[in-house]
């Protein structure tokens, strides 16, 4: 089992650190490199919104197994201050600070699963899920 | 690292090396915008063949700086989308929306050459 990878998110710069570090572990659980870059949008998606809504925060990105199947989990965590309405978020072309990126309904567009748990004050955390085909 | 944009002739030609911050993108965007005028360019080819990734921002980014260039005077041309870059952009559902796209920096010269002949 390859050791989860865990990325801080602080800096603009930390966004390609983390889509080159699942990319990396995409690659090397072998997924197609079509998939690896799917994956690595979905984190440049996520991190991106991390940045904008809670100024730091962190990927983790490991390897994951259900019966036969391998796959790749990304987790984006920050103690930002939450998303008030969860669907809204997911909505297309939904922004509360007029960014350009379609975050999160981006992201999850990307991969196969999707789960967003957020508490207002408290943070929000993005698990997300892709399989190799 | 800042984008560098060549000359030749009435055409500009930037090569994105690396992946690019959000800041590189924006300066990316002011210079290009600067040196249309500083040397009359007329058309613009921006070869992203080095770009492995291409998120939301960055695809809307690269849309605005080919609008701003055209408010500038320039056609731009947007070459070397990788195959996998391109299968990402249709499945996040973004669009360059009327920016010329070629295959290559050669096959970008090519369309801008026929679109100042068909002027």
């Amino acid at each position: 089992m390859t050791a989860d990878v865990k990325i801080q998110i602080e800096r603009e710069i930390d966004i390609i650190a983390a889509r080159q570090a699942g990319r990396q572990l995409a690659g090397k659980l072998g997924f197609s490199s079509t998939d690896q870059t799917l994956i690595a949008t979905a984190i440049s998606e996520v991190a991106r919104n991390i940045l904008i809504y809670a100024h730091h925060g962190e990927i983790v990105v490991g390897a994951i197994e259900d019966g036969p199947r391998t796959g790749i989990q990304v987790i984006a965590n920050d103690e930002g201050p939450g998303i008030e309405n969860v669907e809204l978020a997911l909505r297309d072309g939904y922004s509360t600070k007029n960014s350009l990126g379609l975050g999160l309904p981006g992201a999850r567009r990307l991969m196969d699963d999707f789960a967003l748990a957020s508490e207002v004050g408290r943070g929000t955390r993005v698990t997300m899920k892709k399989w190799r085909r | 690292m800042p984008v560098p944009i060549l000359k030749q002739g009435d055409t500009l030609i930037a090569s994105i090396v690396a992946a690019l911050s959000d800041d590189d993108l924006l300066t990316f965007r002011d210079d290009l915008a600067q040196k249309i005028g500083s040397v009359r360019a007329r058309g613009v080819v921006i070869d992203v063949t080095a770009l492995d990734v291409l998120d939301s921002f960055a695809t809307r980014t690269l849309r605005g700086i080919a609008y701003t260039a055209k408010l500038r005077g320039a056609e731009t041309v947007i070459v070397g989308i990788q195959p996998e870059v391109a299968y990402t952009l249709v499945q996040l559902g973004l669009t360059l929306d009327g920016v010329p796209t070629a295959l290559d920096l050669e096959e970008g010269l090519a369309l801008l050459a026929k679109r100042r002949a068909a002027r």
